[in-house]
């Protein structure tokens, strides 16, 4: 059974002029425990709305979502989320009390909860900075916080919204390989959300492409079977990279018209 | 900038434009006016020495910062949990909208003569005034504060684990900090003005009934010293206000 599974998903918002906007309609798809699962498409794809509705922000309009057999009904501690900006920060905590949050709400004693945010800082490569607060920390920093902040409330999956899509080529792709890394060593289920078809090939364990919006739906999966450091000028990096490109090019072109 | 050096450039900057102000008041009223109706600073600071020796200075000051102290602590008591459960939650709102938008737009001055009606010339209609003029502005700024709250904090929290209580208390509350210290700060102006008007009118004592004696007995220098006592009254209490909000902007995030 898979850990996931979105059956039939519909996502319909309201607007007050009464034009809705259906971002998401017949969406299935099931994502395996270990998998590391790159949801990838055009901008204004939904695929946010898709990272929403498994988190339990949002409720589906029509159809069900499945996690560990039991339906979402709302958020839960069980999907840890990082966000793809800084404002899910709390700014008036430093970085080790950002990290502790979760387990200081669930009533966890002062000095394990201490211990166990170190460890998780240490992991991100926070050690340090843990007395700063997120105003005085990079872009990059600010997201390690986030990513400590999750793991360290030991959810049972990972739901990553573009994480590193607002930060500088260099940053990002050092970000990547640390992630990369911490999913080796954690093996932890994770469902990452982006745009950019080489951080697909270089995190996914399976890529889902997702046709341009409205009413989008996973086009094609396709199983990245890379073992090892990936490496973008790799012959087999670069075939999965123009496979996957064939299939979201398409996309990204309709996606373009209809916003323009 | 190590914030002792910070402190003392900020605090030098203020010493000489004091210094500057009492000394273009001091040539003012030397050389372009030169009446005894407008009394250089020298002269009124030596009133306002006797007046505190006899104790007359600081009975009506007393008389005026109790008033606004009481009036704006249970104002802004009061305003806070009620701009929380506004901003917080919608059926409040639109329940409440109502009389905050209606009220805030009649000052506080002309709620005066209501006031003495109401509630005599004493301590009440004063008091009264002061929470009147306090409380709609620290809900609206609480309520701006709390609608201000990005989504992804409150979401974060939920994914945390943390309960609605535990959201409002540990996330919602301390996000609007900065915003209810503003709405205070912004109140406490308003009292300094609703005081003093409401003891022009009716008060046995205060700063206001002191300019208002000053009027009756031709004493100018008398009105110079409680017009000099409003100014340093109002930039103390003001200046721990900014304080407050900054030290807790370094901490809080800061709400420009």
């Amino acid at each position: 059974m898979a850990l996931v599974a979105f059956h039939d998903v519909q996502k319909t918002y309201r607007s007050l002029q009464g034009a809705d906007y259906t971002a998401v309609e017949h969406f299935d798809v099931a994502i395996e425990a270990g998998e590391f699962f790159c949801l990838l498409g055009p901008s204004g794809c939904g695929k946010t709305t898709v990272l929403k509705l498994l988190a339990g922000f949002e409720a589906p309009t029509a159809g069900q979502i499945l996690m560990a057999g039991r339906p979402v009904t709302g958020a839960s501690r069980d999907r840890g989320v990082v966000f793809q900006g800084d404002d899910s920060l709390y700014g008036w905590l430093t970085a080790v009390e950002n990290v502790e949050f979760g387990l200081r709400m669930r009533g966890v004693q002062k000095t394990e909860r201490r211990e166990r945010a170190m460890r998780y800082l240490d992991l991100v490569g926070l050690t340090g900075q843990e007395r700063k607060y997120p105003a005085e920390l990079s872009g990059g920093m600010k997201q390690r916080i986030q990513l400590a902040r999750a793991l360290v409330n030991e959810p049972m999956m990972l739901l990553m919204d573009e994480p590193f899509a607002a930060l500088d080529a260099q940053t990002r792709a050092l970000m990547q390989g640390e992630l990369a890394g911490i999913w080796q060593a954690t093996r932890s289920t994770v469902l990452f959300i982006t745009h950019d078809i080489d951080e697909a090939v270089t995190l996914g364990t399976r890529i889902g492409v997702m046709r341009a919006g409205p009413r989008s739906q996973v086009k094609g999966l396709v199983d990245v079977t890379l073992a090892g450091a990936r490496s973008r000028t790799d012959d087999g990096f670069m075939r999965y990279y123009r496979q996957v490109h064939d299939m979201i090019r398409d996309e990204v072109a309709k996606s373009l018209a209809r916003a323009s | 900038m190590p914030p002792l050096r910070r402190l003392w450039s900020g605090y030098g900057g203020y010493a000489l434009g004091f210094l500057s102000l009492f000394l273009l008041w001091d040539l003012a009223s030397r050389y372009l006016v030169g009446s005894v109706l407008f009394p250089p600073p020298g002269v009124v600071f030596a009133k306002a020495v006797t007046l505190l020796r006899t104790g007359v200075l600081l009975e009506h000051l007393a008389a005026s910062l109790q008033r606004i102290l009481a009036g704006f602590l249970v104002g802004s008591l009061l305003g806070i949990p009620i701009g929380l459960a506004m901003g917080s939650f919608r059926p409040v709102r639109k329940l409440l909208e109502p009389y905050t938008e209606f009220l805030r737009f009649i000052p506080s001055v002309a709620m005066i003569t209501v006031a003495v009606i109401w509630f005599g010339i004493g301590e009440a209609s004063k008091i009264f005034l002061i929470i009147y003029t306090t409380i709609f502005i620290v809900i609206i700024n609480t309520a701006a504060g709390v609608s201000a709250i990005a989504p992804n904090k409150i979401r974060a929290a939920e994914a945390l684990g943390a309960t609605r209580a535990q959201i409002f208390l540990h996330v919602a509350l301390p996000a609007t900090v900065p915003y209810i210290l503003t709405g205070m700060r912004l109140a406490m102006g308003n009292s300094f003005t609703t005081i003093v008007a409401a003891e022009l009118i009716a008060a046995n004592d205060g700063l206001g009934k002191m300019l208002w004696d000053g009027r009756l007995f031709m004493l100018v220098d008398d009105i110079f010293v409680s017009l000099v006592t409003l100014g340093l009254l109002g930039f103390t209490v003001d200046r721990i206000f900014r304080w407050s909000i900054y030290t807790f902007a370094g901490k809080y995030s800061p709400a420009t």
